[in-house]
C-alpha cells in the first residue's frame, strides 16, 4: 500500500494508509503527548492532551481522531496548541494525588511522561481529591479512584478487546468513575478477573497486588494452562514471576490472557514443589539421592522387564510437558522398556 | 482444529457443542465473543446448561446430556430435507454420503424433539443458520467426546462439515478445541498407544521401520493399552511397573475409587512430577521435575501451532529438567540417549516426524508455526483440507443415535454432568495453590435446577450429598438455572468434592474415552 | 380516505370548534397550563356547572405562550368569537361562569384578549403587546388547536406541506428548504438544507432521521410546547426531511421527564400512522417512514448528536469526535440527520407557503423566525416567536414588558449555560446568530433570561457553571476538570475568598476549556464566565478586591445594618427575623448583631421605610 507523506512542523513524516496523526507521529519518533491513546483500542479522544493545529481544519483537531491524508500541514508545538495541553495537563494534576514515589507506576506512568513534557505548574490551581474509596475487592488488583484520569482506556479494553462490558463510566461530571453495573465491588460483577484492563492503565489507578518491585528480566513462554496457548511475558525478579502480561505480538493472544495465565502462575514458586526425589520405604515416601532413586527404578524396571517382558511396564506422559520431553518419554518407554503401553490424558 | 484460531472472527456461523469456550478456553472464547458482538457472526450453542457463551448467541439449543448425535442428525435431516446441501463439495471432494443417509433419514425433528427435548422448530432453525453461512465453523471440546459414542458425536459433526462444504476452506471447518497446553503435542509426539510420533500407525510396517533404524531397537507392533485399559490391567496384574510423568489420574479418571484402588494394586508405580500429586502419592519413587516456567522446548497449541517455551526460573532443591531425568534413566537402563539439549530433541523430531520438518527451533523464534510444515521454506499450515482430504475423499460415516450407557433411573435419578471452571485447571495442582484463585472460586459445588431442588427440599449454599452407583461425595449446591431440570453439574476439579468419585468409566469403544459427561446420580441433603 | 376526503372532514370538525352549538370551554393544558392549576380548575368548573345545570362543552388546548397570565381558558359561545379569561382562579372562574357563559357579559377587566376583533374594550389577541411583535410560524398551532385531534391539526393545514413535498422530487425538497434559508434551530444554525444534502449524497444504507427532542437548557421549553401542542407539525416535519433524506426510520429522542410530549408524540404517531401520513406508501406516494419514540434520562449532554445517538444505540450518552459527521457515519454508523424539533416545525408552512414565503422574514444570513423562553426579571414571562433581526430591546420591553418592579434592566443572557450575558447598552443589536456570537453569546435553543440590577454577574456565572460542571459527560478532561476548576473559584470569589489572579486564571482556563474540549458543551461552557468577565470585569474585581458585591446577592460580601435616623422601631424585622438577630425597643431604632445575621434579607425585604442598608 501506498505511504502517506504529511508534514509535522515542517518535518516531513510518512504515514500507513489508515493510520492516524498520532500513530504516525509517535512511529516517527516524534512525540505527542497522549493518555487515553491505546495502539489496541479505538481512538476516544478525551484527554485532549494529543490536540494539533492542522491547515485547513476549524479548532485544535486530536492528533489520534484524525486520520491522515496526503500533504497535510499539522503543527504540534504551536504556542496556543501548547497553552491547551499545559492547562489540560495542570488541571489533571490539581486533581491527582502527588504521590508519586511511593506509586506503583511511578516512572512507567504515562501521566508523569507527559506532565514533565508540558512542564506544569501546579501550584495556580484549586487541588481536589476524588473521596471513593478504593476498591479492593478484587484478590489481584486494586482500582484507586483518585489516581483516576477517566481515559477509559480500561472501560474500553473490557468491551472493544473482551467484548464483555464488565465496567462502564458512571455518573456525570466531576463525578464521574468507573464502575461495574450497579456500582457493584468489581469482585461482585460479571469481571472475569483477565486483568487486561490493568495492563492497560496509564496511571496507577488500577494496579496489581504485590507488583510493586519491577522485573529484573523478562522471559516470553507459553502459558501452562489451557490448549490455547497463549505467549506471555514473565517478568522475573529473585526467581520468582513478578509480573505477567500478554504478548502484544503473538498471533494467538495478542496480548490477551485469563485470569489462569495472568494471575495463576505462581504455583511454581510454591513451598509445596518437590525438591528432593522420594522412595516408599514401610509406606512412608522419604527423600532419597537421585543416584538412589534412578537406580532404583533402573532396576525395578529392568527386572520387571526380564522377568515379565516389555509389555508388563506402562507408561503415561504429559500433556503439560513438553513436545521434546514427550517425544523423549515415548521413546523411552517404546525403545528404552520395550513397551508397546504409552498414552496420556488426551481423553480427559 | 482443522482452522486456526484467528479465523473465528471470519466466520459467518459458528456452531459450538458440548464446549463451554468461554470457561475453558477463555481466549479462543473471547474471539468467538468478539466474532458474535464485532464481526455480526452468528453464534448456535448446543449445550445442555446455560453457559456464558450463550449470552452473545442467535440460539441455543438445550439438548439433554448425551443426545448429540439425535440433535446433529436432526440438523442434517433438515438441510437436506429442504435441499440446502452443499451438492459440488459433496460430490467432488466425498464419499459415503448413501451409508449415513438411513440414520440422518430417519431424525426427524420431531423425532428428535422427543430425544433431546430441544424443540423441532429450533433445530430447523440450526440447521438452516448453519447450512446457510458462507464460512460456518464448529467448535466442540469433551462435551462431545468424552462419552461411550463420543466416536459416533465426532463423525456426526464431521458429517454435518462435509455436508454444508464447511471444510478446507477460511473460517469454517470441524474445530476440536485440546483441553491441555500441550495435549495436542503430547499426541503428536507419540504419546498415543497406537501411533508412533507424527501420527504413525503402530502397525504399518514401513512406518515403524522408520523409526527402529533411527532409534536402533526393534519396536512393539501392536498398538498399546489406553490410559484406563492400563489401569484395569495394573488392578489385575498384568502390568507390573507404571511410569506416569506429569499426569494426575488418581483425579482426574473417572470412577475414582476403582482408579485409586488400580495405582495402589501396581507392584511399582513411579511418578514424576512438580507436586506431592494425589496420583504420586501412591507412588514407589517420586521424582520432581520442571515447570513449564524452568524449561525450554516447545509447546503445541489446539491449533497446531508450535511455540517456544523459554527458561524463566531455576530449579527449586534439587529438581531437573524432565527430559534430563528420562535420559538418566534411559542410560541406566542401558539404552543410550545423549542429547545436550532440547533443541537437539527437536533437532531429531525434524528428522523424524515429516509435519514438523520444517518447525525448527529458531524459526519459531517469534510467532510459532503451525503443522503440517514439510520443510524450512514452508510457512506452515494455516488450515488443513484445503484441495483434498489426507485420505483423498472425506467419508460420510453412518451414525445412528445410540443412548448413554447409563441413564437415570428410579434410584438414581438425576442426570450428572461434569466440566471446567474458569477459575480453576483440571485437577487443580497449580490453580489450587492460587491464593486469589482459591478466593474467587473455592470450589467444590454441585449446580442443581430450582424445580429439582425444590422437590428435594434443598436450599442454595446447603450441603448436599451426591450419589452414585460408584461413590459418594460432599458438595454445596448452588440452586440455579444454569443447568435444566433434572441435570445436575459438577466441575471436577477438586479433591474436596472429587467428581469423579461418581463418573461412570465406560468406554467408548473407538476412541478409549470414557463417558465422563453423562451417569445416573442421585442427591440429598445432609442433615 | 383520500387526502382531499380527510381535509373536508376536519375542516368540518374545526367549524364545531369556531362555531359551536353550546358554549365550548377550551383550557389551556400543556405542562404549564397544567402546572398553574389548570387541571383542577376545569375539573372544579366543571362540577360547578354541572351543579347549575348549565350546558357546556370542555376541551384542552396546549400553550399560547403567555405563562405569566397562566392558567387560561378560552369561551366560546355560539355565534361568537372566543374570549380569553387569564390568571385564572375557582373565585374568577366561578364568576367568569356566571357573567359570561350564562350572561354573555365581559365584566371589568376579567377577560384578556378576544380571539377575534377587539371588543367592549377588550383587547384583539393579536393586538396584545406580548403578542403583537411575535410572529408565530413554529408555534403556529400551538394554543390554537387541540394537541389530541389530528382533524384540527389538518384542518390549519395539516400535511398541505408533505402533500406537496410527495409531489415534487427529494432535490427539489431540499431546494426549496434551501430557498427559505431555514437553519438548525437546536443552537449551532447550520443551515437545514445544506445539512439534508450531505446526508442525502452520503452513501451507506438505511439512512436515518433523528428528532432531537432532548431540551436541556435550564429554563427553556419551547421544544415541550411544540411537542404538547402541536405534535403533528413535528411529525410532519419529519416526514419531510426524511424524504428529502431517503430515510425510510425516524426516531424521536425525547427525555422521560417530559410525560406530556411523549404521550402526545405516541397519540399523534398512531394517528398518523392510521391516516396513511406515515407508515407504508404514505399518500400513496411509495414513500414509507417509520418513527419510534426513544426515551432519554434527562442528561443534559445527550443533546449533542454523537451524545444522543450513543444513547439511542443503547450505550452511554457520551460525545465522540466528528468528523465523521452523523451525514455520513451516524446512528449504528448509518448517514443520518438529526434535527431540533422547532426546526421541524418550521418545515411544514415552508413546504406549504414556499420557502420564499418563510426568508420573507429576518436579517441577510439569518431567516424566518425564532422562538425564545423568556424569563427572569421581566413582566411578562412565557414563550414567544419573533421574527430574526428583532432588538433585544423589543424582545425584554415591548413584548416582555420590562421589569415588573421597575427595577433597571441589566443584561439578558441568551443560549443558555452555553451561552454569555449581553449588557443592556448592546440592547439595539438585532437577535440573529452571527450578531449573537460577535457579542461573545450565542442564539442557543432559545432560553432567554432578564437579569436586573439586583442581579449579580459573578454569581451568574458560577450558577451556570455548575450546571455544566454537573452536566459535562465525563469523557474529556478540559470540560470535566475545567468546568470544576472554574465552579471553584467562582465559588471562592463569591464567598470572599477569590484570590489576585483569579480573573486571569478563569480567562485563561476558559479559553482552554473552549478550545479544548471534545464537544460543544464543554467548547461553550466557559461562555458565562467569559462573557460576565467581558462586561462586568469591575464586578469581579470588586469582589475580589473590595471584597463586596453590590447587587446584594454573595452573602459573604454583604452585610445588613440598620440605619437609626430612618428606623422607627416597627418591630417588623426583629418579629421575622429568623435567628433573632435584631433587638431594639418599640419605637426605638434596632440593631443588628452581625454575629447571629445568616444575611436572608429578610428584614430588608419586609421593612417599608428603606431602614435596612445592605452594604
Amino acid at each position: 500500500m501506498e505511504e502517506i507523506k504529511f508534514t509535522i512542523d515542517g518535518q516531513e513524516v510518512t504515514a500507513k494508509p489508515g493510520q492516524s496523526v498520532l500513530e504516525a507521529t509517535l512511529a516517527a519518533g516524534i512525540y505527542i503527548p497522549n493518555l487515553c491513546y491505546d495502539p489496541k483500542l479505538e481512538p476516544y479522544g478525551g484527554c485532549r492532551l494529543c490536540v494539533v493545529e492542522i491547515e485547513g481544519m476549524r479548532g485544535l483537531p486530536t492528533a489520534c481522531t484524525t486520520k491522515v491524508t496526503p500533504g497535510m500541514k499539522v503543527r504540534s508545538e504551536t504556542p496556543e496548541v501548547h497553552q491547551v495541553r499545559k492547562i489540560t495537563m495542570e488541571l489533571l494534576v490539581a486533581d491527582h494525588p502527588l504521590e508519586c514515589l511511593t506509586c506503583s507506576l511511578n516512572q512507567r506512568c504515562d501521566l508523569q511522561k507527559a506532565a514533565a513534557f508540558l512542564g506544569v505548574d501546579q501550584s495556580r490551581l484549586r487541588r481536589s481529591e476524588r473521596a471513593l474509596a478504593n476498591d479492593e475487592s478484587n484478590p489481584f488488583f486494586v482500582r484507586d479512584f483518585k489516581k483516576c484520569i477517566l481515559c477509559a482506556r480500561c472501560v474500553r479494553v473490557c468491551s472493544e478487546v473482551r467484548g464483555l462490558g464488565a465496567i462502564d463510566m458512571a455518573k456525570r461530571g466531576y463525578e464521574a468513575f468507573i464502575s461495574p453495573f450497579a456500582g457493584l465491588p468489581i469482585a461482585d460483577s460479571i469481571c472475569e478477573s483477565c486483568g487486561e484492563c490493568v495492563d492497560h492503565c496509564p496511571t496507577g489507578a488500577l494496579y496489581v497486588r504485590g507488583e510493586a518491585i519491577l522485573p529484573g528480566k523478562e522471559v516470553k513462554t507459553i502459558c501452562p494452562y489451557c490448549g490455547v496457548g497463549c505467549q506471555m511475558v514473565l517478568g522475573i525478579r529473585q526467581n520468582r514471576i513478578v509480573k505477567v502480561l500478554g504478548d502484544l505480538t503473538y498471533p494467538v493472544n495478542s496480548g490477551s490472557l485469563c485470569v489462569k495465565g495472568r494471575f495463576g502462575l505462581d504455583f511454581a514458586s510454591s513451598e509445596d514443589r518437590l525438591k528432593t526425589p522420594l522412595i516408599k520405604k514401610n509406606g512412608q515416601l522419604v527423600e532419597a539421592t537421585w543416584d538412589e532413586a534412578l537406580d532404583l527404578v533402573a532396576s525395578r524396571f529392568k527386572e520387571i522387564k526380564k522377568k515379565h517382558g516389555g509389555q508388563a511396564i506402562a507408561g503415561l506422559c504429559s500433556a503439560k510437558a513438553t513436545n521434546e520431553e514427550n517425544y523423549l518419554f515415548q521413546k523411552f518407554i517404546r525403545a528404552g522398556a520395550g513397551s508397546p503401553h504409552i498414552d496420556h490424558c488426551a481423553r480427559l | 482444529m482443522t482452522n486456526s484460531i484467528s479465523e473465528f472472527e471470519t466466520a459467518d456461523t459458528v456452531f459450538i457443542i458440548g464446549s463451554n469456550t468461554t470457561e475453558a478456553h477463555p481466549i479462543i472464547g473471547l474471539k468467538l465473543r468478539r466474532a458474535a458482538l464485532f464481526h455480526g457472526a452468528k453464534i448456535i450453542v448446543a449445550d445442555p446448561r446455560r453457559i456464558d457463551i450463550t449470552q452473545v448467541a442467535k440460539l441455543h439449543l438445550r439438548q439433554r446430556s448425551g443426545t448429540d448425535v439425535a440433535l446433529i442428525n436432526a440438523m442434517m435431516n433438515v438441510i437436506l430435507a429442504e435441499g440446502l446441501e452443499d451438492k459440488n463439495f459433496i460430490a467432488e471432494r466425498t464419499e459415503g454420503l448413501e451409508d449415513a443417509l438411513p440414520a440422518i433419514k430417519e431424525m426427524t425433528p420431531e423425532r428428535a424433539e422427543k430425544i433431546t427435548g430441544v424443540p423441532a422448530e429450533n433445530i430447523r432453525q440450526a440447521g438452516r443458520m448453519f447450512a446457510q453461512a458462507d464460512r460456518a465453523s464448529i467448535v466442540y471440546a469433551m462435551g462431545i467426546t468424552q462419552h461411550s459414542h463420543g466416536t459416533d458425536n465426532v463423525k456426526a459433526l464431521c458429517n454435518l462439515a462435509m455436508l454444508t462444504g464447511n471444510l478446507g476452506k477460511e473460517g469454517a471447518g470441524v474445530n476440536p478445541l485440546r483441553g491441555q497446553n500441550n495435549v495436542q503435542g503430547a499426541c503428536d509426539m507419540g504419546g498415543l498407544p497406537n501411533v508412533l510420533p507424527g501420527y504413525k500407525p503402530v502397525t504399518d510396517e514401513a512406518a515403524r521401520k522408520v523409526f527402529e533404524e533411527a532409534w536402533g531397537v526393534k519396536l512393539p507392533e501392536k498398538p498399546g493399552l489406553t490410559m484406563i485399559e492400563m489401569l484395569n490391567a495394573a488392578e489385575k496384574g498384568e502390568i507390573k511397573a507404571l511410569f506416569i510423568m506429569g499426569e494426575n489420574p488418581a483425579l482426574s479418571d473417572p470412577n475414582l475409587n476403582h482408579t485409586r484402588h488400580a495405582l495402589d494394586q501396581c507392584e511399582f508405580l513411579v511418578v514424576q512430577d512438580i507436586f506431592l500429586t494425589e496420583t504420586a502419592q501412591f507412588a514407589d519413587v517420586v521424582l520432581p521435575g520442571a515447570s513449564f516456567a524452568e524449561k525450554d522446548g516447545t509447546f503445541t497449541n489446539t491449533e497446531r501451532r508450535v511455540g517456544r517455551v523459554r527458561q524463566a526460573l531455576t530449579l527449586p532443591g534439587q529438581a531437573r529438567q524432565d527430559w534430563q531425568i528420562i535420559q538418566d534413566l534411559s542410560n541406566r537402563m542401558g539404552y543410550a540417549m545423549k542429547y545436550d539439549s532440547p533443541r537437539q530433541i527437536l533437532e531429531e523430531i525434524n528428522q523424524l516426524v515429516p509435519q514438523y520438518a520444517g518447525i525448527t527451533w529458531y524459526r519459531i523464534e517469534k510467532k510459532g508455526i503451525q503443522w503440517p510444515c514439510p520443510d524450512t521454506s514452508h510457512p506452515g499450515t494455516k488450515f488443513l483440507h484445503q484441495d483434498k482430504f489426507t485420505r483423498g475423499k472425506g467419508k460420510f460415516h453412518p451414525t445412528p443415535f445410540i443412548e448413554s450407557a447409563e441413564l437415570p433411573d428410579k434410584k438414581y435419578p438425576l442426570l450428572l454432568t461434569t466440566g471446567r471452571q474458569l477459575y480453576h485447571f483440571h485437577t487443580s495442582t497449580m490453580t489450587g495453590r492460587v491464593e486469589g484463585l482459591e478466593e474467587l472460586c473455592p470450589g467444590g459445588s454441585v449446580e442443581i435446577n430450582p424445580e429439582d431442588a425444590a422437590g428435594l427440599e434443598i436450599m442454595d449454599g446447603e450441603k448436599v450429598e451426591v450419589a452414585s452407583r460408584r461413590g459418594k461425595v460432599e458438595a454445596i449446591a448452588l440452586v440455579t438455572e444454569k443447568v435444566p431440570k433434572g441435570t445436575i453439574f459438577m466441575p471436577f476439579h477438586f479433591a474436596a468434592a472429587p467428581a469423579n468419585m461418581l463418573t461412570n468409566d465406560a468406554l467408548d469403544p473407538t476412541a478409549k474415552i470414557p463417558e465422563l459427561k453423562v451417569c445416573a446420580a442421585a442427591v440429598r441433603k445432609v442433615a | 380516505m383520500r387526502f382531499e376526503q380527510l381535509q373536508a372532514r376536519a375542516k368540518k370538525a374545526w367549524q364545531e370548534v369556531v362555531s359551536p352549538q353550546i358554549p365550548l370551554i377550551r383550557m389551556g393544558m400543556a405542562t404549564c397550563g397544567r402546572a398553574a392549576g389548570g387541571q383542577e380548575l376545569l375539573q372544579a368548573f366543571q362540577e360547578e356547572l354541572a351543579k347549575n345545570k348549565i350546558q357546556a362543552q370542555f376541551s384542552e388546548v396546549g400553550c399560547l405562550g403567555l405563562c405569566y397570565a397562566e392558567p387560561m381558558a378560552e369561551i366560546i359561545l355560539p355565534g361568537r368569537p372566543g374570549v380569553l379569561f387569564a390568571k385564572l382562579t375557582p373565585a374568577k372562574m366561578k364568576k367568569i361562569g356566571e357573567d359570561y357563559l350564562v350572561h354573555g357579559k365581559i365584566v371589568g377587566d376579567s377577560a384578556l384578549a378576544v380571539m377575534g376583533p377587539a371588543r367592549n374594550g377588550t383587547p384583539a389577541f393579536t393586538d396584545l403587546p406580548m403578542v403583537k411583535g411575535q410572529q408565530r410560524t413554529a408555534l403556529r398551532n400551538c394554543g390554537i388547536i387541540d394537541p389530541t385531534n389530528l382533524d384540527h391539526y389538518l384542518a390549519h393545514d395539516g400535511y398541505v406541506g408533505l402533500k406537496r413535498a410527495l409531489s415534487l422530487s427529494p432535490d427539489e425538497v431540499i431546494a426549496e428548504v434551501k430557498t427559505s434559508g431555514l437553519r438548525g434551530r437546536g443552537g449551532a444554525g447550520f443551515p437545514t438544507g445544506q445539512k439534508w444534502e450531505f446526508c442525502r449524497k452520503a452513501t451507506g444504507t438505511p439512512k436515518y432521521l433523528i428528532c432531537n427532542a432532548d431540551e436541556g437548557d435550564p429554563g427553556a421549553f419551547m421544544d415541550r410546547s411544540v411537542l404538547e401542542s402541536d405534535p403533528h407539525s413535528v411529525l410532519e416535519g419529519m416526514a419531510l426531511a426524511a424524504y428529502a433524506i431517503g430515510a425510510e426510520h425516524g426516531y424521536i429522542y425525547c427525555r422521560a421527564e417530559y410525560p406530556l410530549a411523549l404521550e402526545r408524540l405516541d397519540l399523534a404517531i398512531r394517528q398518523a400512522t392510521e391516516h396513511n401520513l406515515l407508515g407504508d406508501n404514505i399518500l400513496g406516494s411509495g414513500f414509507n417512514l417509520h418513527l419510534k419514540i426513544k426515551m432519554g434520562a434527562g442528561a443534559f449532554v445527550c443533546g449533542e448528536e454523537t451524545a444522543l445517538m450513543a444513547s439511542i444505540e443503547g450505550r452511554r450518552g457520551m460525545p465522540r469526535t466528528r468528523p465523521p459527521f452523523p451525514a455520513n457515519q451516524g446512528l449504528f454508523g448509518k448517514p443520518t440527520t438529526i434535527n431540533n424539533v422547532e426546526t421541524l416545525a418550521n418545515l411544514p408552512p415552508i413546504l406549504a407557503k414556499g420557502g420564499a414565503w418563510y426568508a420573507g422574514f429576518g436579517t441577510e444570513k439569518s431567516k424566518g423566525t425564532k422562538t425564545f423562553a423568556l424569563a427572569g426579571k421581566v413582566d411578562r414571562t412565557g414563550l414567544i416567536e419573533v421574527p430574526m433581526g428583532i432588538t433585544l430591546k423589543e424582545i425584554v420591553f415591548d413584548i416582555g414588558g420590562g421589569s415588573p418592579i421597575g427595577k433597571k434592566i441589566k443584561a439578558v443572557q441568551t443560549g443558555g449555560p452555553s451561552g454569555g450575558c449581553i449588557p443592556a447598552e448592546l440592547f439595539d443589536l438585532p437577535v440573529d446568530y452571527e450578531r449573537l456570537a460577535a457579542v461573545g453569546s450565542i442564539m442557543g435553543s432559545g432560553g432567554m433570561v432578564v437579569l436586573d440590577e439586583n442581579t449579580c454577574m459573578v454569581d451568574v456565572a458560577r450558577y451556570f457553571l455548575e450546571f455544566t460542571k454537573n452536566e459535562s459527560c465525563g469523557k474529556c478532561a478540559p470540560c470535566r476538570l475545567g468546568t470544576r476548576q472554574m465552579h471553584e473559584i467562582l465559588t471562592d470569589i463569591c464567598a470572599g475568598r477569590g484570590r489576585p489572579g483569579d480573573i486571569e486564571l478563569l480567562e485563561e482556563i476558559g479559553a482552554a476549556v473552549r478550545k479544548g474540549s471534545l464537544c460543544a458543551l464543554g467548547g461553550t461552557a466557559p461562555n458565562p464566565v467569559l462573557t460576565t468577565i467581558q462586561h462586568y470585569r469591575h464586578e469581579y474585581e470588586q469582589h475580589i478586591q473590595d471584597q463586596r458585591c453590590f447587587a446584594g446577592v454573595c452573602k459573604a460580601l454583604i452585610t445588613y445594618s440598620i440605619n437609626a435616623e430612618t428606623c422607627n422601631g416597627c418591630r417588623v424585622c426583629a418579629t421575622n427575623c429568623p435567628q433573632q438577630a435584631i433587638s431594639g425597643e418599640k419605637k426605638k431604632p434596632h440593631v443588628i448583631d452581625t454575629a447571629l445575621c445568616i444575611k436572608c434579607g429578610i428584614c430588608y425585604e419586609m421593612c417599608k421605610f428603606d431602614a435596612v442598608v445592605r452594604q
